[in-house]
Parts: C-alpha cells; sequence; structure tokens
C-alpha cells in the first residue's frame, strides 16, 4: 500500500472531536441532556404536565413528604412514567456499554447482543423459566435462566465461529445470526406451547418493549449496570490493548484469555437483566458506541462511560417516541431502535468505505 | 534484560513447529532471526510473547520462564513489536504509545505526570512528537511502525522483541526503522526477512529451517553461500558494501550466471 510521504505538512487533525479536558465538559454535557430528556419523557403522554410539577412530586418523594400532591399527578408521574422512563435510561445505558465490551471482546465494530445471538439467547431462557413447570429451572429465576442461556449462546457462537482458535469476522457475524433465529424460533415455540393465543409475548422478546414497566423492574438492571460499568472502566487499559490484537495485547501484558472469558460472563450477565425487563431490543449496542467513538475516539475509558450517557438518552427518547407518536397505541421500541439503527448503520459503513477508498 | 531459549519445541495442532531450539541473547545484543517463510521464526518468538506455551522446554527472561511470572510481570521485562498491525479503531498516536504504559499500571491507576513523561519522551525517541494528536490510522506505514515501537520503549522493558518490522515498508523507511533499532542501544531480538539487514545490521544471527535453529553467530561468519544456499535456496555473495564500508550480502536465483544481457 503505497502512500505519499510529506503527510507532515497535512493539516495535524486528531482523530476526535473532543479530546482531553473537554471530554469532562461533555460528559457534563451528556449528564444534563438525560436530566432534560428525562424531564421531557416524564412530562409528555396522555396528559401533558409541567416540567415545574414533575420535578415536584420527584423532589416530594425523595424527601418523603407527599402529603400535599395532587394524587392524579403523583400516579403519572411516580408510579406510571418515571419508573419507565428511568428503565429506558438503564436498558439504553446497558445496552450500549455491552456493545461496546462485546466489540472489544471480538474485535469487531459490528459486534452487537443481538446480533451475536446473546439477546435472542437470554430470552429463551427467560422464557423456557416462565413456561416451565421445573421447580429446578424455576430456582434460576427469570433472570438466572436469561444469564444462563445467554452465557451458552455466546459460548456456542464462539465455538461455531472460531476455527483454529481465531475468530474471522464473517463467520462470527453468521454464527451468531444463525445461532439466534434459532433462539427467536425456540423462544416463539415455547411461548405459544404454553400460551398458544398471545403472540403480543412473541412480539416483546423479538422487537423488545418497555410498555407496563415498574419500580421493581429497575433495581437488577441498574445493579447490574453499575457493577458492570464500574468493572470495565477497571479494564479500560486492557480492553484498548485487546483492540490492537492478540499478540500486541498479550505483549502489552493482559492476559487475552481470562479477559475475554470475564468479558464474556460480564456481558452476558448484564445482557440478561436488560433482555427480561425490555426484551429483545436491537442495535442500541451496535450504533451508539459507533456515534460515541466518532466524537471522543476509541480509547476505553471515554468511550465507556459516554457511550452509558449517549445510550441513556437515545433510548429515553425512542422510547418516548414509540408512546407518543402514535396515541392511544403505542409503538414497540424495538420497531424505533431497528428503524433509526438500520440507517444509521449503513451511513457509518457507507462513510468506512468512502474512507477507505479515498 | 537477556532472553534465552532453552530446549523449545512447539507444537501447532498436530503439527511441530519449533522442535529444540536453543538460543541466548544477551544483555546489549542485536540479534537477527532469518529464515524462510513457515520456518518457525514467529512460532519461536510467540513462545516469548507468552501466547504459545512450549510443549518442550521454555523461554527464559531475566532467568525465568516467561509462563512461570505473569502476563504483567512479563510485559515489565520485555516489549514486543507484532507483525503489520490493520487498526481500524480511532485510537490517536498518543493513546496508541500510553497502551505501552498498560503493565506498569494497576486496575485503579489513573495515568500520572510520569507516564505523560515517559509517552512524549518514547514519541521523542522515534521522531514521532509532531504527530502526536493524529490519528494512528492515517500515519504511512514506516510511521505506524516508529510508534509501534515508541509504544513498547513506553513500557520501559529491557528487552525488545520485534516480528519483521519493516515488512510492507518502503525502502527508506525500512533503514529509518533498523537505524532506529540500533540507535536504541536495547538488547532486542528481531525477526528479518532480508538477509542484508541482518548481514547490515545485527552484532549476530539466528538462522531457522523447518523449526529448527541451524546456525548462529556473526553474520558476516555464519552467512556463507553454502549455508544461504542449503537454507534459503538461492546463490550469495559476501563482500563490502561500497557505501558503508560494512558486510553486505548479495543473492541471485539458485542458478543465476553473470550475463551481459538478459
Amino acid at each position: 500500500m503505497p502512500r505519499i510521504r510529506g503527510s507532515r505538512d497535512a493539516p495535524s487533525r486528531g482523530p476526535h472531536l473532543v479530546a482531553g479536558r473537554a471530554t469532562i465538559l461533555l460528559y457534563a454535557v451528556l449528564v444534563a441532556a438525560l436530566v432534560a430528556v428525562v424531564t421531557v419523557a416524564v412530562s409528555l403522554g396522555t396528559a401533558t404536565l409541567a416540567a415545574r410539577d414533575v420535578w415536584h412530586v420527584i423532589f416530594s418523594h425523595v424527601v418523603g413528604d407527599t402529603g400535599g400532591l395532587d394524587p392524579l399527578q403523583d400516579q403519572i408521574v411516580w408510579d406510571i412514567r418515571l419508573p419507565r422512563v428511568l428503565v429506558a435510561a438503564v436498558v439504553g445505558a446497558a445496552l450500549s456499554v455491552i456493545g461496546v465490551s462485546l466489540q472489544a471482546l471480538v474485535r469487531n465494530p459490528l459486534a452487537d447482543p443481538y446480533m451475536l445471538g446473546v439477546t435472542p439467547g437470554a430470552s429463551f431462557g427467560a422464557v423456557l423459566v416462565m413456561a416451565s413447570g421445573s421447580t429446578a429451572l424455576q430456582g434460576l429465576g427469570v433472570t438466572g435462566g436469561a444469564f444462563a442461556a445467554a452465557l451458552l449462546t455466546m459460548i456456542a457462537v464462539f465455538v461455531i465461529a472460531q476455527r483454529g482458535g481465531r475468530l474471522t469476522d464473517t463467520r462470527l457475524i453468521l454464527a451468531g445470526v444463525a445461532v439466534g433465529y434459532l433462539a427467536v424460533a425456540a423462544t416463539s415455540f415455547v411461548q405459544l406451547q404454553t400460551s398458544p393465543n398471545q403472540l403480543a409475548g412473541i412480539m416483546f422478546w423479538v422487537m423488545g418493549s418497555l410498555a407496563g414497566t415498574e419500580w421493581a423492574d429497575l433495581r437488577v438492571p441498574a445493579t447490574a449496570l453499575a457493577l458492570g460499568i464500574t468493572w470495565l472502566l477497571t479494564r479500560g487499559r486492557a480492553l484498548n490493548a485487546l483492540m490492537v490484537g492478540d499478540d500486541a495485547a498479550a505483549g502489552l501484558g493482559v492476559d487475552v484469555h481470562r479477559l475475554r472469558r470475564q468479558l464474556l460472563v460480564v456481558t452476558s450477565l448484564m445482557t440478561a437483566t436488560v433482555v427480561v425487563v425490555a426484551g429483545g431490543l436491537g442495535f442500541v449496542g451496535l450504533v451508539i458506541p459507533h456515534i460515541t467513538r466518532l466524537v471522543v475516539g476509541a480509547e476505553h475509558r471515554r468511550v465507556l462511560p459516554a457511550s452509558m450517557l449517549v445510550g441513556a438518552v437515545f433510548l429515553v427518547l425512542v422510547d418516548l417516541a414509540g408512546r407518543t407518536v402514535n396515541r392511544p397505541n403505542e409503538l414497540p421500541v424495538g420497531i424505533f431502535t431497528a428503524g433509526i439503527g438500520v440507517p444509521v448503520l449503513m451511513w457509518l459503513l457507507l462513510r468506512a468505505r468512502q474512507r477507505e477508498g479515498a | 534484560m537477556r532472553l534465552e531459549f532453552e530446549d523449545v519445541s512447539i507444537d501447532i495442532g498436530p503439527a511441530r513447529i519449533v522442535s529444540d531450539v536453543s538460543l541466548r541473547i544477551e544483555q546489549g545484543e542485536v540479534v537477527g532471526l532469518v529464515g524462510p517463510n513457515g520456518s518457525g521464526k514467529s512460532t519461536l518468538l510467540r513462545s516469548a510473547y507468552r501466547v504459545l506455551r512450549p510443549v518442550g522446554g521454555a523461554a527464559l527472561i531475566g532467568g525465568e520462564s516467561v509462563w512461570d511470572m505473569s502476563a504483567r510481570e512479563a510485559a515489565r521485562r520485555r516489549a514486543i513489536v507484532t507483525q503489520h498491525t490493520v487498526l481500524d479503531a480511532a485510537f490517536s498516536v498518543r493513546e496508541i504509545v500510553a497502551m505501552g504504559r498498560t503493565p506498569r499500571k494497576g486496575a485503579f491507576d489513573r495515568d500520572t505526570e510520569h507516564d505523560h513523561e515517559v509517552v512524549e519522551r518514547a514519541l521523542d525517541d522515534v521522531h514521532m512528537s509532531w504527530a502526536a494528536r493524529r490519528s494512528f490510522a492515517t500515519l504511512s506505514g514506516g510511521e505506524q511502525q516508529r510508534v509501534l515501537i515508541a509504544r513498547a520503549l513506553a513500557q520501559e522493558a529491557g528487552l525488545l522483541i520485534l516480528d519483521e518490522p519493516t515488512n510492507h515498508l518502503d525502502v527508506r523507511a525500512q533503514f529509518e526503522i533498523l537505524d532506529l533499532l540500533r540507535n536504541l542501544r536495547m538488547t532486542t531480538l528481531t525477526a528479518l526477512h532480508d538477509l542484508d539487514h541482518a548481514v547490515s545490521y545485527c552484532d549476530r544471527v539466528a538462522i531457522m529451517a523447518e523449526g529448527a535453529l541451524v546456525a548462529e553467530g556473526v553474520p558476516a561468519e555464519v552467512l556463507t553461500p553454502e549455508l544461504v544456499h542449503d537454507v534459503f535456496g538461492v546463490r550469495a555473495v559476501l563482500d563490502t558494501h561500497p557505501i558503508t564500508g560494512r558486510p553486505r550480502i548479495a543473492v541471485a536465483s539458485a542458478g543465476a550466471q553473470r550475463t551481459d544481457q538478459y
């Protein structure tokens, strides 16, 4: 590949739009954006509330003084909308973080929990536990079943995709899609066996939805996200090293096999907790990390927190669209993530090809 | 930091790729590892990367087997520049070099002023400071190779292992890399595909063929026409380089004759 010498003279353009100290500012902007979209998402709906009222209700609950609240407003904000909006934020954040981790794990920007079959696998595990009369399976709990199935799916995909210890792009994606389809089919089968009329249930596992989420749905995925992102940040340097190749990472002192195994478990666990509350949501883990890297570059100690915030903002907005554009009917949030995700993905692929061709 | 291969044998799948190689690189030496493609050079090096575990023998760094130490400890003793890295990820040059600090940092350590100094010094040593903010992917092959050497320097290890660092580079960039490696004055083991590079830049050369070490020693003494013919299947003549006055090796196809026309 011949290159023209004298690139020295080319304008010194960094790979990131935001670097160094400006990153802190970016986090601040993203946190502010998250607060803003949460406020908007809680305000809007069949009954539209003022932002001031929304915060009044939230504040009253936080300080534990709910006596003077309008019962209707209280119910709309605290019982119906806020838990759902927060679950959307957590799910969007978690899926983005999972996407970043998987992309480092397989060193492939196309990795996404849905495409690698992990999300469908987790759905299958969850449905199997719910449908099963077996007390052994019930003992696992729905999240436990989803986690076990997600882990097994991911291992299966890796075993199918690897050849002589190496993972090639095409084989990985093909294996992920194939195993994913199998899991979707199995999920639908189990669902139809147990409740033949519940087609809507199948839609949840295939497309994902945040309808009807409650406070109880928040704790497990939020805990998993907090633990996951903390652990991943301590592995930020190792994840960077993993991006430059297995041998190079080993040269930098990263125990590549152990790190991969750990990533496998952490991403499976996070995916399972997300799938149980939000179903089979796709594309968030693919699109958000891409967009975030365009802004902050590839360094994981920046990409992880930034993607987490961008993903949270994104899914809150998307879920808001899902429940407002076609009122009073609600559209599953997965339709929007796919509807936004696919064009963005195609745009990114075209851009990448143009840059290679240039 | 001394590097020793002690009776190293490596299998990949059912095949024996390296058999019974013993080789010692002393403190301060630059040793070239040469041999035809598939002779097991990279495989031998990967045992020192702590990637391939030998079925027999061991790679020792500072007198200790790399498999008896953690991956981190190994990376504090030796740095590696692997063969031709293709990287799509949007890392800046400085970020790539900063990765060299990985084995020196704990999970909760932040980058310190010292880390920044080490990184800047490494960039300066390879004359790439001007590109610190640039995207690694936009550099030329030779520039990328220099950055990867800077990353190795940032590890502050006593030993440098390189796998064909001049591969895919244009001729000027090849000499820039080789001059740089000589000037670093580090204990260095480097696989090389060009015999002349081994002759003109290495203190010693080790020659591999079909997984075994067939000769080692001072290049101008070891690379005899007979040995080069046996191992590489080409004719070779050692003489003096008209520009540098150092030994050089001229090679031609096995049946080559002197002719006036082609």
